[in-house]
């Protein structure tokens, strides 16, 4: 009988204690116990601005995936994307680093295409368009009047 | 002069002497998993003895704690006008420092005292030569098991810690401060990799060694230092064993977070 409260207390312990984990590690910490459900897709970029590993890839807005490796290749940035398996990609998508509000993270936008062929696991990204430099457009906003004063 | 250097040797050997004694003393805890007597039982019991009953206190800190930060957190954010990481703000603070070092903490002074205090009455009373007398080996009966629960225990009541935490946060930034929940719930979510979880893991784990280790060992030789075996010194022995404990754990927090990050 003295044990029946022990064991009772014990396995409450465990229950809510690895609940908790359970809920730290799958929820919050997105850990896929099953293997990656997912495919790599690569993209050059001419400029990746301050993108980060690990940012967002969204389609219509909506995640379907997240940067995962960064790299020079011949002179240009060449980004990994895990993409979802449920989501295929056409082969005529445009991927483009957009910044979410003005001084926000950078993501990866993909912007659906029309084409009947989808891009296959490890394919690549042809159309990609580098991020906004505002920092240069301020430049030319602030400078732009010396320019033209210099070309008259 | 001569005295002063003879006094500065002497505090030097003892430091070295007590530093290995404490050593062996970890190397014979470990060689208690493989020696009898079974563990099962003191296991569980043990268990219960640190996790269940320090439900109650862990919760309460959590959530105390997680409401701190909601409003704490929320009077900074609100003045740069990104009260939306506050989710992200009370989840990464609680899993990657708080939780940790607040669990080892309110279990060091609840479960560790009791434990020094346990072995160290064991200790004056003679219980433990009477085991040794009996060929029972004392670290595998005593110490071994209650290393084995807290390493079960800690990773488990430190999980248990960040959720109630941040449900904490949830209830003040929500329910407070009018914050939208999903937007509360997303920037947590979002925030949080599971590098955090493991970091948090990781020091439970170290957390639970050190306790161990140090309460037990200061219960273990209570009173060798002053060669006198008498209540007093199991209230000195408990005393030492809970702040080495607390001072080890805050140590060994920052030491792994430069580790690790």
């Amino acid at each position: 009988m003295e044990r029946r409260g022990l064991e009772l207390g014990v396995g409450f312990f465990l229950i809510v204690g690895f609940g908790c984990l359970a809920y730290l590690s799958f929820n919050l910490g997105k850990v896929s116990l099953w293997g990656a459900s997912s495919y790599d897709v690569y993209a050059d970029f001419a400029t990746v601005g301050t993108l980060k590993t690990r940012a967002p890839v969204t389609m219509a807005g909506v995640e379907i995936g997240q940067v995962k490796t960064i790299k020079l290749v011949d002179d240009q940035a060449r980004i990994t994307l895990e993409i979802q398996d449920a989501v295929q990609l056409s082969e005529d998508v445009i991927a483009s680093i957009k910044t979410s509000g003005i001084i926000g993270e950078k993501y990866v936008s993909i912007s659906p295409g029309a084409s009947e062929e989808f891009i296959k696991p490890g394919g690549s990204i042809r159309d990609t368009q580098p991020p906004l430099d505002i920092e240069g457009l301020i430049g030319q906003f602030v400078f732009g009047s010396m320019d033209k004063s210099e070309s008259q | 002069m001569l005295r002063f250097v003879r006094m500065l040797g002497a505090a030097a050997l003892d430091g070295i002497e007590n530093l290995g004694r404490l050593g062996v003393y970890f190397w014979f805890m470990l060689r208690g998993l493989i020696r009898p007597p079974g563990k099962f039982w003191p296991v569980v019991k043990q268990i219960e003895f640190v996790g269940t009953k320090s439900f109650f206190v862990i919760g309460f800190t959590a959530i105390s704690t997680g409401m701190v930060l909601g409003l704490q957190g929320h009077y900074t954010l609100s003045k740069f006008g990104s009260e939306s990481v506050l989710g992200a703000a009370v989840a990464l603070s609680l899993i990657r420092e708080l939780g940790p070092v607040l669990t080892g903490l309110m279990v060091t002074g609840r479960a560790g005292s009791a434990m020094c205090a346990e072995i160290g009455i064991m200790r004056i009373d003679e219980q433990i030569d009477a085991l040794e007398c009996m060929a029972i080996d004392p670290y595998a009966y005593l110490v071994t098991p209650k290393l084995i629960a807290s390493l079960i225990a800690f990773p488990l009541l430190t999980a248990y810690c960040d959720v109630v935490g941040i449900f904490g946060g949830y209830l003040v930034g929500v329910g407070l401060f009018g914050l939208n929940p999903g937007v509360y719930m997303n920037s947590v979510q979002s925030s949080v990799l599971w590098e955090d979880v493991y970091m948090g893991i990781v020091k439970s784990l170290c957390f639970s060694v050190l306790m161990i280790w140090i309460c037990t060992y200061k219960g273990y030789y209570t009173g060798l230092d002053e060669g006198n075996f008498g209540p007093e010194q199991v209230s000195r022995a408990t005393t030492k064993a809970v702040v080495l404990s607390s001072i080890a754990i805050l140590l060994c927090d920052y030491m792994v977070t430069s580790i690790m990050t």
